[in-house]
């Protein structure tokens, strides 16, 4: 188990490199110089570049930014002068963060409990109602709901607050919207394999032993059924992430993910860079770290890697 | 001692009579279809997006209005005869440009998705097929490219190459196949065993062959419902994309540009939102009703 566990840690690192290769390398390819050249000088141009480290060959520079990376340096913002990419992702990161575990463990939550309720309930009307919303849950986007939420409950009802992050009530549309989706595919993931848990011949000896529906319900099927959302965990930590993108967009929250749509719109390169491998390792990470849990707890997934 | 003769007698034509297929014989395809009218969500779903394609493809045409023909006396009108979704800040009617969006949105959906298709199944059935080390190789390969987010690629890609769809499409197609080479090469391994491969192997049809005509054909099930899960995966990237910024730019009418454009106005012409929104909803309602109508259609068993 430990040589899995070596093994997908070093796939995580091979995969953060080549993100970090193709980032840098699609960035310097970029047309245009990252600066205002219409109104500087050539002698102005020459030490900006010497400054920022763009005059020396390309791959002395590939090999000085790997270095930096290395001992924790995402390198300077071009267009916001004297900001390092580590202050920006300092700044707002906690922010995101805050957002998308809210989201996720709300989405935990409640599309666990609502898949347990679709594959218990004896009423093929709730069932199937259930699932055409599971379905409508996963197929509106997320900024769509966001807006909607927004129009709904902050504009026309005015119940909520929407712009910004400065109470706790500020937060409850932006997790709500980032959350719908997760809801949705943790609670069909829940209702198909929790359906297929109790099927299986354990169930009906732990009946026939006369333990109590409670304990059978959730003592054994749902630590069983568990597993798919386990797996699933990883990517949608992802989704949450980019999610968020356009989340922050809407409600004005000063994360991560509007520093990334706003240098992406100022083509401000250096933080594109720093933002998209941060990004990518935080998922890279999150999918490593679902993989080694799945291996944990399920053990036939051990046994097989013979 | 039996003569040759008394081998193989012709059956009494009572006995003959009395045994008959009820069922007339129907081929896989018409199987699939009988299965998924059943479920009506999925039915009226797929009619739902016939129609929307028909309407997408032919609307542009019958409009009497360009999708970027401002006009400025006609600013932010709300729906009329004349302009059955309104018009935006500029005058341009939206119920062409939403049209336009809904274009853009089909061709990236289905094209990048059938890119994703071909690639991912060649790339699949070659290296379940192949098996051993060169699967192996093959698959930790894909595995690095599939660890990094899409949205990434595609952001990158559009900085490089322009906000247009074909960066879009590139983007999508990156990353895309790699799912179907997975089930294309589960599937594959599992098929190659099975007995009608053994015999089309003994009977000395070339791999290509075996893998082409035999495996792949048996292999789709699965493959389709994931094809038509894409479809609205891709779609709704392409929307996010144009919606906060980086997608296809003015004055090329996506879906996302247009819920952007409107995202000042939304408190005083809620409408203009509105409309380029439901549209997109609609499509990515029908199309995840059809994958699951079509999930259930093909796997009689899974059914609930």
């Amino acid at each position: 188990m430990i040589r899995y566990i070596l093994k997908r840690l070093a796939m995580g690192v091979i995969t953060l490199f080549f993100l970090i290769t193709i980032t840098f390398f699609l960035t310097r390819i970029m047309p245009g110089s990252p600066f205002d050249t219409a109104n500087i000088s050539p002698t102005m141009l020459e030490t900006l570049e010497r400054n920022y480290g763009l005059d020396k060959p390309l791959d002395q520079q590939y090999v000085k930014y790997l270095s930096d990376i290395f001992h924790g340096d995402l390198g300077l913002s071009y267009k916001k002068p004297g900001l390092t990419v580590n202050q920006i992702i300092a700044r707002g990161f906690p922010i995101t963060l805050r957002l998308g575990a809210g989201a996720f463990i709300l989405a935990l939550i409640i599309g666990i409990i609502v898949g347990i309720c679709m594959s218990v309930t004896g009423s093929e009307i709730n069932r199937g109602m259930l699932l055409t919303l599971s379905t409508l849950g996963v197929s509106i986007p997320n900024f769509v709901l966001a807006i909607l939420l927004m129009m709904i409950f902050g504009v026309s009802l005015k119940w909520l607050p929407t712009l910004g992050l400065t109470t706790p009530k500020h937060y409850i549309l932006p997790v709500v919207s980032l959350a719908v989706y997760p809801i949705a595919e943790i609670s069909r993931l829940v209702h198909s394999s929790y359906t297929e848990e109790m099927n299986q011949d354990y169930v009906l000896m732990a009946r026939e032993k006369g333990l109590s529906v409670f304990q059978i319900r959730f003592k054994h099927i749902l630590k069983n059924a568990l597993l798919p959302v386990i797996t699933v965990s990883g990517p949608l930590f992802a989704f949450l992430i980019t999610g968020s993108f356009v989340v922050e967009s809407i409600f004005t929250i000063p994360g991560i993910g509007k520093e990334f749509v706003n240098s992406i719109n100022n083509r401000d390169y250096t933080v594109i860079m720093g933002l998209t491998i941060f990004v990518g390792a935080i998922v890279i990470a999150a999918n490593l770290l679902s993989d080694i849990v799945c291996v944990l707890v399920d053990p036939r997934i051990r046994l097989d890697k013979k | 001692m039996l003569k040759k003769e008394d081998y193989f007698k012709p059956i009494d034509k009572r006995v003959q009579d009395s045994e008959f297929i009820a069922l007339k014989p129907k081929s896989f395809a018409a199987d699939v279809w009988e299965r998924f009218r059943e479920n009506k969500l999925s039915l009226f779903s797929l009619y739902l997006l016939l129609s929307i394609i028909i309407i997408a493809v032919s609307g542009p045409f019958l409009s009497p209005y360009p999708y970027d023909g401002m006009n400025s006396s006609m600013t932010n009108r709300m729906m009329s005869i004349q302009h059955w979704f309104g018009t935006d800040q500029l005058g341009r009617d939206l119920f062409t440009r939403s049209l336009y969006g809904l274009r853009i949105s089909l061709l990236i959906g289905f094209i990048s998705t059938f890119i994703n298709v071909g690639l991912g199944m060649v790339y699949g059935g070659i290296a379940g097929y192949a098996g051993g080390k060169a699967d192996m190789a093959m698959m930790r390969f894909v595995d690095i490219i599939y660890a990094v987010p899409s949205l990434l690629y595609i952001i990158l890609l559009m900085l490089l190459f322009g906000s247009n769809v074909r960066s879009i499409m590139l983007g999508i197609c990156i990353s895309g196949w790699i799912g179907i080479a997975r089930i294309t090469r589960a599937q594959v391994i599992t098929l190659k065993e099975r007995d009608f491969s053994v015999a089309a192997y003994i009977q000395g049809a070339s791999s290509f062959r075996i893998l082409f005509r035999h495996l792949f054909v048996n292999a789709l099930g699965p493959i389709i419902v994931e094809a038509t899960l894409m479809v609205p995966q891709a779609i709704f990237m392409e929307a996010f994309l144009s919606f906060i910024g980086v997608g296809i730019s003015a004055p090329e009418a996506s879906l996302g540009t247009l819920a952007q454009d409107a995202r000042m106005y939304l408190e005083i012409y809620p409408y203009q939102m509105i409309f380029p929104i439901a549209m997109l909803c609609l499509v990515i309602f029908s199309l995840n009703f059809i994958s699951e109508g079509l999930g259930q259609a093909l796997n009689p068993k899974d059914r609930r």
